[in-house]
């Protein structure tokens, strides 16, 4: 088995170092084909380069589809900011990624019955698209705005107690010439490294905590009929 | 006492003498046999006095010799006696015409007349099956390569028996009144030829059928003593044409060793195996004759450990041609330097003529010492000689005799076996592990393994290890044709059981599949293919697709190895099928990578010779 290789995160320094962003920020690209990638590639490259930033490419640390739950929990406890870099596949997130959420997001953890540790934290996608941006209108052949095809995300956030911030999108990714990609690029690092001090965060509300599932919805989980082992997340990483 | 019938009381001893000794024996780490060689001293002539008619006996318990080359022949299935012609023929020869020479010479420099000299040599060449196949299997020596070959010397020792007891008249001083004329002896010949070849047809043509019929009338003990009246019948012929029961035991094992009675007949058969080796040993230690070792001590000493030493000279050079692994000499030299029950026999059948009958009650007393000289001997290896060549003799392990019942049964733990229960257990699956190699178990146990000893291909030890109840049985041990008998006995016996086995190479999973395993895997195939994957991302490779680029290959292997299935006899169409279903890959792999190409050309423009990530783009220059 590749284990992942253990996070080698500095916690963000009280003293915001010059090109590090003043909160922690967890960033996880998801490519299935990065041999195909023209604009994710860049942005992870982008990504890495800014110090201080935990970095997860996806596709190589689970190749085989096998996440280590307790190990991702633990990064993404430490974030601030978690952003999702992925193209958009059928209009969604990459399997891997998809799994992703099925699995670290668990209940009692991300959500439901003591489930806060994601509470406060902020979620970014930038997401890159094969259809130019024309088509993501009612009357292009996706009939939809790109928007629309977010309330997954949205939800997801929501039910976790986290902010969804305004989405990064490069529409047309596969034939967009290279000045906008350079441009796209050069705005995703800066936004990283100067987190969280965007100028459309300043009127954002903070999120309220979700308390809107009816109890019911889930079983009642209470410790002590719980068998005495250790369930969930007592692995080592 | 006048109203107890002698039988009773004769049963009585005997076994009141084994049950006393022999745990005793063994608790003093001297082993079984040594044990009954000391209960039959005990009892006999020179001990208590208990018991008389030493001979009787000792003719009557030669039946435990029959019966246990029978089981060896039922282990041994026809196409690897086939394998085994080789040792059995040349060392087997070389054993026996090396240690006799030797003896002969020695005869005669000591002045012996060289008929005595010569049936001497001939009668003490040959070793004791008893002892050595006992020792052997106490010590899970057979499957070793000195096991091996002790096995195939025994075996032509038994062979060669034939022979020498057919020059025996010929030795005979006087004019031969008993010399058979040309057509006597065509006829003598015939006959041997005859029962042996009834002997091959029967097995082949009628017995199975006749053993089908008698475990189709459910009645247990008529199976058993169907079991029983086979060897007695073929020992009765054997007798008749004067040939080696033993040797016609033998052969009607090999010949039912591919039935599927095999079992059966091991597992009822082994008891009065057991019990008739033991009264056996005991007749032995009853028939040393101290009389002879007391009157004349230093000679008779000179005599055993003369001829030992002459014996184990020879064997240890034929183990050196051998080219056995150097620290399991001194065990396999001593394992055949005794004399053998055969040797009771020549001497007796010699007559007054050639050996008179001081001098062959004299050696009858020498190589029953060297019977019991050789297991005492084989102690004092395990504690002395062996610790300095840096290996422990085989510890004594108890054998698995609680019944078990958990849910998983694997058998073999070592490098494959382990993995799979190290997987399991974790996950609250309970486990049994059955395993026959004490070094692996010690080191084991010392990780804190619990592991049961015991040789999973014995249907008794599966089902006390609780397989009948078993969810699943994993057959992990690295012999193939182990795996193939578990699998057999897993098919015959318990055919409900899903069992997951482990496969060295392709045409053992063939093999395995045909017995009907469902979940076989080879055993280097993932961790070929995850080698395979780490090199693509030496190469460069994201791991996602080199994951993805091996796992094509694994599909496409998966469905070849399918094919090849039906017709894997014939390796001709084997190869074919295999060269064409490579050739199919190569061609789809291809045209994959061309179209990737041709699709990165049309959205990225890119001119495809180096793929955006740097790495050169993989396509076939």
């Amino acid at each position: 088995m590749t284990a992942p290789a253990s996070p080698r995160i500095q916690h963000a320094a009280q003293d915001a170092r010059e090109g590090a962003p003043a909160r922690a920020v967890y960033v996880i690209v998801a490519h299935p084909r990065w041999r195909d990638s023209r604009v994710n590639r860049r942005l992870l490259e982008a990504a890495r380069g800014i110090e201080g930033v935990d970095v997860n490419d996806l596709y190589s640390t689970y190749p085989d589809f096998s996440i280590d739950v307790a190990a991702e929990q633990r990064r993404l406890a430490r974030a601030d900011l978690i952003v999702l870099v992925h193209p958009i596949y059928w209009y969604s997130m990459p399997p891997l990624q998809k799994l992703w959420f099925d699995e670290v997001l668990s209940w009692g953890w991300a959500y439901g019955q003591d489930g806060h540790a994601l509470a406060n934290k902020d979620l970014w996608l930038v997401a890159s698209t094969g259809g130019p941006e024309d088509s993501y209108r009612p009357d292009g052949y996706n009939q939809h705005p790109f928007a629309a095809f977010l309330p997954a995300y949205e939800q997801t956030s929501h039910l976790c107690g986290m902010r969804f911030l305004p989405p990064q999108v490069l529409y047309g990714a596969r034939r967009c010439d290279d000045a906008a990609l350079d441009a796209h690029v050069g705005e995703f690092a800066g936004r990283l490294a100067t987190y969280p001090h965007w100028p459309e965060l300043i009127s954002m509300a903070h999120a309220a905590e979700c308390q809107a599932i009816p109890s019911t919805d889930r079983p009642h989980f209470s410790p002590a009929e719980a068998m005495d082992t250790n369930a969930g997340t007592g692995r080592a990483a | 006492m006048e109203h107890v019938p002698a039988w009773l009381l004769a049963s009585l001893i005997y076994l009141a003498a084994a049950v006393i000794v022999v745990p005793l024996s063994r608790a003093l780490g001297l082993g079984a046999i040594i044990g009954y060689l000391a209960a039959g001293i005990a009892i006999g002539p020179w001990g208590l006095g208990l018991v008389s008619r030493v001979e009787d006996v000792l003719h009557f318990a030669e039946f435990g010799v029959v019966l246990m080359l029978f089981l060896v022949g039922l282990e041994l299935e026809p196409r690897r006696l086939w394998s085994l012609r080789r040792p059995i023929f040349g060392w087997g020869s070389a054993q026996v015409a090396g240690c006799a020479v030797l003896l002969f010479a020695a005869g005669v420099a000591l002045g012996a007349p060289w008929r005595i000299a010569l049936v001497a040599a001939l009668g003490l060449a040959l070793s004791s099956t008893a002892i050595a196949l006992q020792v052997m299997a106490e010590r899970n020596m057979l499957a070793t390569a000195s096991g091996q070959a002790g096995f195939s010397i025994l075996l032509f020792q038994d062979v060669a028996a034939i022979p020498i007891l057919a020059l025996l008249p010929l030795l005979a001083n006087s004019v031969d009144s008993h010399a058979m004329t040309g057509t006597t002896r065509a006829l003598e010949a015939l006959k041997i030829v005859g029962v042996i070849a009834a002997i091959v047809l029967g097995g082949r043509l009628a017995l199975r059928p006749l053993l089908r019929w008698i475990a189709n009338s459910r009645t247990p003990e008529i199976f058993t003593a169907a079991a029983l009246l086979l060897v007695v019948a073929i020992a009765t012929l054997m007798q008749l044409v004067g040939l080696s029961m033993a040797l016609g035991a033998f052969l009607a094992g090999v010949l039912l060793a591919e039935s599927e009675y095999r079992r059966e007949l091991e597992t009822d058969i082994e008891p009065f195996k057991g019990l008739l080796l033991g009264l056996f040993f005991i007749a032995v230690g009853m028939s040393i004759d101290f009389g002879v070792l007391l009157a004349q001590p230093l000679r008779m000493i000179t005599v055993v450990v003369g001829f030992m030493a002459l014996k184990g000279l020879a064997i240890y050079g034929v183990s050196r041609l051998m080219q056995l692994p150097y620290q399991e000499r001194p065990v396999f030299t001593l394992l055949l330097a005794q004399g053998g029950e055969f040797a009771f026999v020549v001497f007796q059948s010699a007559g007054p003529q050639v050996l008179p009958p001081a001098v062959s009650s004299f050696l009858i007393g020498a190589v029953a010492l060297s019977m019991l000289l050789s297991p005492l001997l084989l102690v004092a290896i395990d504690k002395w000689l062996l610790p300095r060549y840096g290996m422990k003799g085989s510890p004594r392990m108890e054998e698995i005799s609680e019944p078990q019942s958990a849910n998983v049964v694997i058998c073999g733990f070592g490098r494959y076996g382990q993995i799979v229960g190290r997987t399991l257990v974790p996950q609250g699956v309970s486990v049994t592990v059955l395993d026959h190699d004490p070094d692996t178990i010690e080191s084991l146990r010392q990780f804190g393994f619990r592991v049961f000893y015991g040789d999973a291909t014995r249907l008794d030890l599966l089902r006390i290890a609780g397989v009948a109840n078993a969810r699943a049985v994993v057959i992990a041990v690295d012999d193939v044709d182990q795996s193939l008998e578990i699998a057999d006995l897993m098919r015959e016996h318990f055919p409900e059981v899903p069992v997951v086995a482990r496969a060295r190479n392709v045409g053992h999973l063939f093999q395995l599949r045909e017995r009907g395993v469902q979940h076989i895997e080879r055993e280097v195939f993932e961790s070929s293919l995850r080698s395979a994957r780490s090199v693509l991302e030496a190469l460069g490779w994201p791991a996602a697709e080199a994951r993805e680029a091996t796992m094509a290959f694994r599909r496409a292997n998966v469905q070849l190895t399918d094919e090849m299935y039906p017709s894997y006899q014939d390796r001709n169409k084997m190869i074919a099928t295999a060269k064409e279903g490579r050739r199919q890959f190569e061609e789809q792999m291809a045209r994959e990578r061309a179209m990737r190409h041709a699709q990165r050309q049309v959205t990225f423009g890119w001119d495809g010779e180096r793929a955006p990530d740097g790495t050169k783009d993989d396509r076939h220059a």
